[in-house]
C-alpha cells in the first residue's frame, strides 16, 4: 500500500484559508456541541413530557404519545435528516419552502439538522422515561392517590422524582448518542467535526490523519460527558430512596 | 511482555507484512488474481457512467478497454476477467492506492499535487473549471459576479479546492457547499439553493444537456483553470504506467482517437440519445498530437 504518512498535516493552512487543520477540526467541533446541544434541549422538552403522558390513565394521550414514538422510531435517522432538508421546504406553501431553501449556509443545514436530531432522540427518551415510571412499584401511585394528591401532585413529589433519577444512567447513552449522531448532519451540508475530518481527506489525501484526529476529539468530548453525568447522578443521589439501588449503596458503603 | 502487548506487536507485524504484500507492480498482480479491476464511476458524462442497463460505458471507458486489450496480450492471458469498482470523487484516489482498482478511467484531474499520491496515464481530454447557473441570475460573465452567493462544488474535485482558495485568496466572500456528486450538486442550482456549481466544463455540458429544461441555463464565459483528464493508477509502477502509455499513443497515432471521440461527442449516446455537438477543441488535438502526462495547466493553454 502506497500511503504517505504526515502527521505534520495537521498544522498546514487549509485551502480556505482560516487557519491550520487543527483549527479547523476543532470550528468542526463547536458545531457539533452547537447542534447536540440545541437538540437535546429539545429531546429532554418533548420526550420528558411524551413519555410520562404515555403513562397516564387518559387513553387519547397515551395513544397519541404512542403514535408520536412510533412514527419517528420506524424511520432511519438519515433519512429522516434527507426528509426534513430536502423534503419539508417542497411540501410548504411555494413562498414559505422558497425562503427556506433561501436560508444560507450553514444556518440552512443547521436548523433541519437539529430539528431531525431533537425529536428523534425525543422519542429514545420518551421510551426510557415510560420504562423508568413504569419500573416504579404500584404502590407508589397508589401511595400518593391515598394521601389525597391529585394526578398531577402524584407525579410531580412522588413518581418523577424517583423516575429521573432512574433514567439518569440512559440519559448519559442518549446524550453520547446525540453528540455523535451530529455527524449523521454532515449528508445534509452541515460542516461539523466529521464533515471537516472528511473535507480535510478530500483536500490534503491523509486519510489515517485526518479521521485519527477526529476520532480523538470525539472520544475525549464523550469522556467530558461521562464524567459530567456521573457527577450528576452523584449530585442527585438520595441514599434509599430508590429501594433496590438504595441497598446496593449503602451494602456498598 | 504482557499479554496485550504481545497482541499489539502481533497485529502491527500483520499490518507492516499486508503492506509489503502490495509492493509488487499491477501486472504481477493482475498476473496472480486473474483478473483486472477498473475503476469507473457512475454520473460522469460522456466519460464514465452507467448507462440504461447499469453498465459502466464512455469515452473513458473505451480507451480503458484498449489498456485491457493490451494487458491481456502483454501477460498472455487472452480470458482475462474484467472487475468493475464503483468511486467517487472522493474516494477514488485512496481506492487505486490501497489496490482496491487497479486503473480509474473517468473524468479525473491530472495535477501535480495529486502526483504526490498516484501516477496519472497521456492525458486523454482536457476541460477547463467553470460554473453553470441559472441564465435569469446573470452570474457568467466573471468571477466577481459570485461575489457573496451560495456555490456548490463536488467533494473531493480539484474544482472544489480551486473556488476554495479563489474565493480566500480574492476575498469574496462565497458560502461553498460541498455535494456527493455531480447530479446532486446540479440540482441544488435546479432548485435554487445554490447560485452556481463550480466543475469541469464538459460534465457541466452534459448535465444541462440531459436536463428537464437546458435552455434555463448557462456556462460561464470565464475558466479558472485548464483541467487535463488522465487514468489513474498506482504511484511507482513504471511498467504498468508505459503500457498504458504506450497504448494510449498508438490509438492517437492511428487516428482511431477520431472515431472514439465522434461515437461520444458528437453521436447520440445512451441512456438518452441526447448529441453533446462538442467539437474536439484545439488543446485536445494539440494533447493527441504531442501526448503528455503533464500535470502542470500551462502546458495546455
Amino acid at each position: 500500500m502506497y500511503y504517505h504518512w504526515n502527521w505534520g498535516i495537521l498544522f498546514a493552512q487549509e485551502p480556505g484559508g482560516s487557519g491550520t487543520y487543527l483549527h479547523y477540526l476543532l470550528v468542526g467541533l463547536v458545531w457539533t456541541l452547537a447542534t447536540a446541544l440545541a437538540a437535546w434541549v429539545i429531546a429532554l422538552a418533548i420526550g420528558g413530557v411524551v413519555g410520562t403522558l404515555r403513562t397516564t390513565n387518559h387513553p387519547w394521550v397515551v395513544r397519541l404519545g404512542n403514535g408520536y414514538v412510533e412514527i419517528f422510531r420506524n424511520v432511519p435517522l438519515l433519512v429522516q435528516m434527507f426528509l426534513w432538508y430536502f423534503v419539508v421546504p417542497e411540501l410548504l406553501p411555494e413562498a414559505l419552502g422558497d425562503w427556506i431553501k433561501q436560508i444560507p449556509p450553514p444556518w440552512g443545514s443547521y436548523i433541519p439538522a437539529v430539528l431531525c436530531l431533537g425529536l428523534y432522540t425525543s422519542v429514545r427518551i420518551a421510551e426510557q422515561m415510560k420504562a423508568a415510571i413504569q419500573s416504579l412499584p404500584r404502590g407508589q401511585r397508589y401511595a400518593g392517590i391515598a394521601m389525597g394528591l391529585t394526578q398531577w401532585q402524584t407525579y410531580r413529589y412522588v413518581i418523577l422524582p424517583q423516575a429521573v433519577r432512574i433514567i439518569l444512567p440512559p440519559l448519559t447513552s442518549e446524550f453520547m448518542n446525540i453528540i455523535k449522531n451530529s455527524s449523521v448532519a454532515l449528508t445534509i451540508g452541515l460542516m461539523e467535526l466529521t464533515g471537516r475530518a472528511k473535507a480535510m481527506q478530500e483536500f490534503s489525501f491523509q486519510v489515517f490523519e485526518s479521521f485519527a484526529a477526529a476520532t480523538v476529539i470525539y472520544m475525549l468530548t464523550n469522556l467530558v460527558v461521562v464524567l459530567a453525568m456521573r457527577w450528576l447522578e452523584r449530585r442527585v443521589r438520595v441514599p434509599g430512596l430508590i429501594a433496590a439501588a438504595g441497598a446496593t449503596q449503602m451494602a456498598a458503603h | 511482555m504482557s499479554r496485550h502487548s504481545k497482541a499489539l506487536v502481533a497485529a502491527l507485524a500483520c499490518a507492516l507484512l499486508s503492506t509489503a504484500a502490495l509492493a509488487e507492480g499491477t501486472l504481477e498482480k493482475v498476473k496472480s488474481q486473474g483478473y483486472i479491476t477498473i475503476a469507473n464511476r457512475d454520473a460522469s458524462i460522456p466519460f464514465s457512467y452507467y448507462d440504461a442497463n447499469q453498465k459502466p460505458v464512455g469515452y473513458a471507458m473505451d480507451l480503458c478497454m484498449k489498456v485491457v486489450e493490451a494487458v491481456k496480450k502483454k501477460l498472455n492471458m487472452p480470458k482475462l476477467e474484467v472487475k468493475y469498482q464503483l468511486v467517487t470523487s472522493a474516494n477514488r484516489i485512496p481506492l487505486i492506492s490501497n489496490g482496491t482498482a487497479d486503473i480509474e478511467c473517468g473524468s479525473t484531474t491530472n495535477n501535480l499535487e495529486r502526483q504526490q499520491q498516484v501516477a496519472f496515464s497521456y492525458t486523454y481530454f482536457v476541460t477547463g473549471n467553470r460554473w453553470i447557473s441559472k441564465k435569469s441570475a446573470h452570474l457568467a460573465d466573471s468571477l466577481q459576479a459570485l461575489k457573496g452567493k451560495t456555490v456548490v462544488s463536488t467533494a473531493g474535485t480539484s474544482n472544489i479546492k480551486e473556488i476554495t482558495e479563489v474565493n480566500n485568496k480574492d476575498n469574496l466572500g462565497m458560502n461553498i457547499i460541498s455535494a456527493n456528486g455531480h447530479p446532486e450538486a446540479f440540482q441544488m442550482v435546479e432548485t435554487g439553493r445554490a447560485a452556481a456549481f463550480v466543475m469541469d466544463d464538459i460534465l457541466l455540458y452534459s448535465l444541462q444537456a440531459s436536463s428537464r429544461n437546458p435552455k434555463e441555463f448557462e456556462i460561464s464565459k470565464v475558466s479558472l483553470s485548464a483541467q487535463p483528464y488522465g487514468m489513474m493508477m498506482r504511484k511507482g509502477d513504471d511498467e504498468f504506467k508505459k503500457l498504458v502509455d504506450d497504448t494510449l499513443a498508438q490509438v492517437y497515432k492511428s487516428g482511431e482517437i477520431n472515431k472514439i471521440y465522434t461515437k461520444w461527442f458528437e453521436r447520440p449516446i445512451p441512456p438518452k440519445h441526447i448529441n453533446l455537438k462538442v467539437p474536439m477543441s484545439a488543446e485536445l488535438k494539440k494533447v493527441i498530437a504531442n501526448p503528455t502526462d503533464s500535470g502542470d495547466a500551462k502546458d495546455y493553454d
